[in-house]
């Protein structure tokens, strides 16, 4: 998954507009996606902000305290009713970091209670200004920025992904996505409509109620930004379940919320396993929307969940198999750099991985064996050491996953390019691996791996290689690389995909919806879009005595 | 104006953890703020005239002088244009910047506006005169407001993309104007300054403003506080000067792309004139008005009487959607006349900075005397003066809050700007009668209609030709919601999203594709 708020233009130069954020700009990786280069002497791209020094980068908290481990519920902080606890680990070294209150079924309803007392209509938060709400939500983004290094190093603790990654494109996306929605708080207009006949008619967008929003570990604090501030900004109350994996940034995030003073009951923090919380928020009758970030497969059974009691709305943003598309024709330096950072991000556990990299045939040697260069120079190692630019998998299943779909790319007759195996002594680490040869019929080319495995395949014309591309059931993302304007414009209407970036990819900002055609999803996310999944529209007539225009 | 804003900020409702503006809590002004910036404020820079030339700004309490400013002239308008298009040029860090980070320095500035809100509202109380509490209660928060809301829009201006006719890819872009000249009022300085710089500077364009001769500080604060918060050079520049000269050097100028402008209906023409003769310049105008408040008799008459005396005399009456024409029903009207000169009567009016004054003094010599002369043509014309009519003081320019009943829609008190604290009353018997008789002025900002009957609110809210109604209510404004002059009142509209209309070309990109799909 995506990378917002990372600088996104091709070059950090000449933004010397005097912004805080001007030094988190520049120190990104200017070329752009997200990739984070820890180390700015072996980046020959990086460019200070001034003649003088660069800054020194930031570094981690050691020996972080972590203080909230409770279920976050009603601005209070409650043990489960269970008395059962969820271990959570650090990937890099499976040591266990601490344990956190387990969620099950009677804590979602005392959430439920809590969210759904807090929207009663003539509680502080429904008769709150909207610019207000905007307020609150700014005030969120003020006290993130003041905890932007605990943040990023608890992601990093609990993650395993690398800490300048977390610290500049995890916490920077989720400063800016609460800032965007803060904005639209008071710009979410109805509209008066010319009816026919004398009447005079008018649209509310009102929130929806109480939603339930279930967030992955990939990108886990980014994800719970992006879930809490379009719902919150159109004044919706919210139970939130993060991952059982990665549950700290959320509960930290919990008591920033209260701190910036939103009222007791509007969010409220779950953590909790999926087939215990996860199944109770979206089974319950009293919960009036739902969205869920993960697989496919568990996204049909939220749907069904929802068909099987209250209707409620769903919203899903699921897996992806994301083609991209390299021409001939295009800047073979730049796609191959955009193309890597489009797997490898993340150790490979993005939503939109570019798993399926289609090389035009007259550049497809030299292709192949450009990526496996790139692969072969990761750094793997502690994601808190300076340096390293790979960290550990998740969790031991997803390892298992992994090595599993590598194995079964060697028998169906991939060629190994690079890696393939464990790398190291402890934790879950799993080296650059490049698959040359591809079919389309191999599992690789069809399952997400959600790992640092790279598929590259060969095609010859653009007829063939969009049948191909689209020939999945997902359609989340798409990259392509061409210098031709008609062939940009043909290939990106053609491609079946939320998302298709031209020349780049992993350009996301919050202010560019986000979500997936086919199996990849329901609904979109970010931009003014994402408010669509967070309004009940009313449209209300009234009897007049005599209309005029 | 915003009266409901600052009633409700003394209601115990829910509000964030740190509201400095309630009531209870207003500071105790120093009725003599340090004035720290009296000169030109061009490419994030202060400067003197060129001439050398500077006026005096009067405290309008005593007529004395607090200080002198630097006087801009044409030559001061040219270098202020060179620096706000070297700010605009393509490739500038204004261009290049991020709408988002646009927003975050609107936010900030904001931000600063707040921290300096006591000083600010000692201020603008001692050059404009208007009461410290509404200074501190309802223009800076409502200024802080409007910026923090054009932040928002920054990064959600969007334009779109067509599906038009043929094999084609077609998309619009929202681009800045370029350099608007903006001309501001003494009303309200910091409000109408925020109302302009908000959706001009979300946008992207850059601005030479023209603050009025009579209260040129607060405007020259902000201008600190704009390069504090690390607004690039050139992007905002301040002058204070005079209308016949800064003034129409602005509107003249053939490198101004746009023109803003807030005053009289009378300078709105010029303004408008001027862009005719010089190169094109889009103009919007916010100009005068002379309002109809219209009671119905099923009313509620304590509610009705207290709005309609805060529609007029709010502000000393210094509104241009003043409700200057108060049309009562016939079968309550004596009882409304009666209300409306008890509550007059117990206006206070005396020293701004003393927290209980509700009521300051006007602007200047020149409208005092002016708002006088037309009380004399009221009494001439045979209105009848049921209180006030005079000079509230020996010095300063007070004047009693007046009130006239029996008015005639003939009359001149009934059909001119008066700008002060003069009321006028008239009868009337059925809505069509009334409906015409609003409507029958050149003017068309502001109406307002008094009733329980949703029937009559909306057949004379849709009737009444004006670009703000308000129903039970007077003065409401949100930065959310435009605002702006039907008629001879204005043109475009201010505040709102429609706000950003007014400072945006929109370009329409179309570019051959081989082949259209839908």
């Amino acid at each position: 998954m995506p990378v917002v708020g990372v600088e996104i233009s091709q070059s950090s130069d000449d933004k010397d507009a005097n912004m805080t954020s001007k030094l988190i700009k520049d120190q990104q990786n200017p070329s752009g996606n997200g990739h984070s280069h820890p180390d700015p002497g072996q980046n020959p791209n990086h460019r200070p902000p001034h003649a003088d020094a660069p800054p020194a980068l930031p570094a981690p908290i050691p020996d972080l305290c972590i203080q909230h481990t409770k279920l976050f519920i009603n601005n209070e902080w409650h043990e489960s009713v269970s008395g059962r606890k969820i271990p959570v680990r650090n990937p890099a070294t499976g040591e266990l970091l601490c344990e956190v209150e387990e969620a099950d079924a009677e804590d979602i309803d005392k959430a439920v209670r809590s969210a759904r007392a807090a929207f009663e209509l003539g509680s502080p938060w429904r008769s709150m200004d909207a610019s207000d709400r905007g307020r609150l939500l700014n005030k969120l983004a003020d006290l993130v920025e003041r905890d932007h290094l605990l943040l990023a190093t608890l992601e990093a603790l609990d993650s395993g992904k690398v800490f300048l990654v977390a610290f500049f494109v995890d916490l920077v996306a989720t400063i800016k996505t609460l800032r965007y929605y803060a904005g639209w708080a008071d710009k979410i207009h109805g509209k008066t409509i010319p009816i026919d006949g004398d009447y005079f008619t008018y649209t509310r967008h009102e929130p929806i109620g109480v939603c339930g929003q279930i967030i992955p570990w990939n990108f886990p604090v980014m994800m719970f930004s992006w879930k809490i501030a379009p719902a919150l900004c159109s004044g919706n109350t919210v139970v939130i379940k993060p991952a059982e994996q990665t549950p700290l940034t959320a509960l930290h995030m919990a008591a920033l919320i209260k701190e910036a003073g939103f009222p007791p009951g509007v969010v409220n923090v779950v953590p909790g396993y999926g087939p215990t919380a996860g199944s109770a928020i979206s089974h319950h009758m009293d919960i009036d929307k739902v969205a869920f970030s993960g697989s496919t497969a568990v996204g049909k059974l939220i749907q069904r969940a929802a068909g099987d009691t209250n209707l409620k709305r769903v919203t899903l943003e699921l897996g992806g198999k994301n083609p991209i598309i390299v021409f001939a024709d295009c800047d073979l330096e730049q796609a191959v750099e955009q193309a890597h950072s489009g797997l490898f991000f993340n150790q490979g556990q993005c939503c939109v991985a570019g798993s399926r990299l289609f090389v035009e045939e007259p550049i497809y040697e030299t292709f192949v064996r450009r990526c496996v260069e790139k692969a072969r120079s990761k750094v793997l190692g502690d994601p808190l050491t300076p340096g390293v630019d790979q960290g550990p998998q998740i969790d031991r299943k997803q390892f298992d996953k992994i090595l599993e779909l590598v194995e079964s790319g060697r028998r169906e007759g991939a060629t190994l390019e690079c890696g393939g195996d464990p790398w190291g002594q402890q934790g879950l680490f799993i080296q650059p691996t490049v698959f040359s040869n591809v079919t389309d019929d191999m599992r690789i080319a069809k399952e997400e791996i959600f790992g640092p495995v790279q598929q590259i395949m060969c095609f010859s014309s653009v007829e063939e290689v969009v049948t191909r591309a689209n020939a999945t059931h997902y359609g989340l993302a798409a990259g392509l690389f061409t210098s031709d304007i008609d062939k940009a414009f043909t290939v990106s209407a053609a491609l079946q995909a939320g998302v298709v970036w031209v020349n780049c990819y992993n350009a996301m900002s919050v202010m560019c919806p986000f979500g997936g055609f086919k199996m990849s999803g329901n609904g979109r996310e970010l931009g003014e879009y994402a408010l669509q999944e967070y309004t009940e529209i009313k449209a209300i007539t009234i009897k007049i005595s005599k209309k005029n225009s | 104006m915003h009266r409901a804003m600052f009633l409700r900020n003394i209601r115990p409702v829910y509000r964030l953890a740190k509201c400095p503006y309630s009531a209870a809590s207003i500071p105790k002004p120093n009725p003599e703020p340090v004035v720290q910036f009296n000169k030109l404020f061009i490419n994030n820079q202060w400067q003197d005239a060129q001439s050398g030339k500077t006026f005096p700004t009067i405290n309008p309490s005593t007529g004395e002088v607090i200080c002198h400013v630097a006087e801009a002239d044409k030559t001061d308008v040219d270098r202020a244009v060179k620096a706000a298009r070297a700010a605009f040029r393509l490739g500038s860090p204004w261009r290049r910047m991020d709408a988002s980070d646009r927003g975050l320095l609107l936010t900030r500035l904001a931000d600063a506006i707040e921290r300096d809100a006591g000083y600010l509202a000692e201020l603008e109380t001692l050059d404009n005169g208007k009461p410290y509490a509404i200074s501190y209660c309802v223009d800076i928060p409502n200024v802080v407001k409007c910026l923090r809301y054009y932040a928002g829009w920054a990064d959600k201006w969007e334009g779109k993309t067509i599906p038009i006719d043929g094999d084609y890819f077609c998309y619009t872009r929202h681009e800045p104007i370029g350099v608007c000249g903006q001309i501001i009022p003494w009303n309200f300085p910091l409000l109408m300054q925020a109302w302009k710089l908000g959706p001009a500077l979300a946008t992207g364009n850059t601005v030479v403003m023209k603050v009025a001769e009579q209260t040129p500080l607060t405007a020259l604060y902000v201008a600190n506080l704009i390069k504090e918060v690390g607004f690039p050079e050139g992007v905002v520049n301040i002058l204070p000067g005079m209308g016949p000269s800064a003034g129409a050097a602005i509107a003249a100028h053939m490198d101004v792309d746009k023109l803003a402008f807030t005053g009289s209906t009378e300078v709105g023409h010029l303004i408008q004139q001027a862009s005719g003769s010089s190169n094109l310049k889009k103009v919007t105008l916010e100009l005068g008005g002379k309002s109809p408040n219209i009671i119905l008799s099923d009313a509620n008459m304590e509610e009705a009487v207290e709005q309609a005396h805060f529609a007029l005399f709010f502000n000393q009456g210094q509104c241009c959607c003043a409700g200057s024409r108060t049309y009562v029903q016939a079968d309550i009207y004596d009882e409304f006349v009666e209300r409306s000169v008890e509550r007059t009567k117990n206006r206070v009016t005396g020293d701004p900075f003393d927290l209980k004054t509700e009521h300051g003094p006007q602007i200047d010599d020149e409208q005092f005397k002016k708002i006088l002369n037309y009380i004399d043509i009221g009494k001439k014309e045979g209105a009848k003066m049921l209180c006030g009519g005079k000079a509230a003081s020996d010095k300063g320019y007070f004047i009693q809050p007046t009130v006239f009943g029996d008015v005639q829609d003939q009359m001149t008190i009934a059909r001119e700007e008066i700008f002060g604290p003069v009321m006028q009353i008239m009868k009337f018997k059925t809505l069509e009668e009334v409906l015409e008789r609003a409507n029958d002025t050149k003017y068309g900002l502001a109406a307002a209609v008094f009733t329980k009957d949703i029937d009559k609110a909306h057949y004379l809210s849709s009737g009444l030709r004006a670009g703000t109604v308000w129903i039970n209510c007077y003065d409401v404004f949100g930065a959310q919601a435009p605002f702006g002059g039907f008629k001879a009142s204005g043109n475009g509209r201010e505040l709102g999203e429609y706000g950003l209309d007014n400072y945006t070309e929109v370009k329409t990109v179309t570019i051959k594709v081989p082949q259209k799909n839908s």
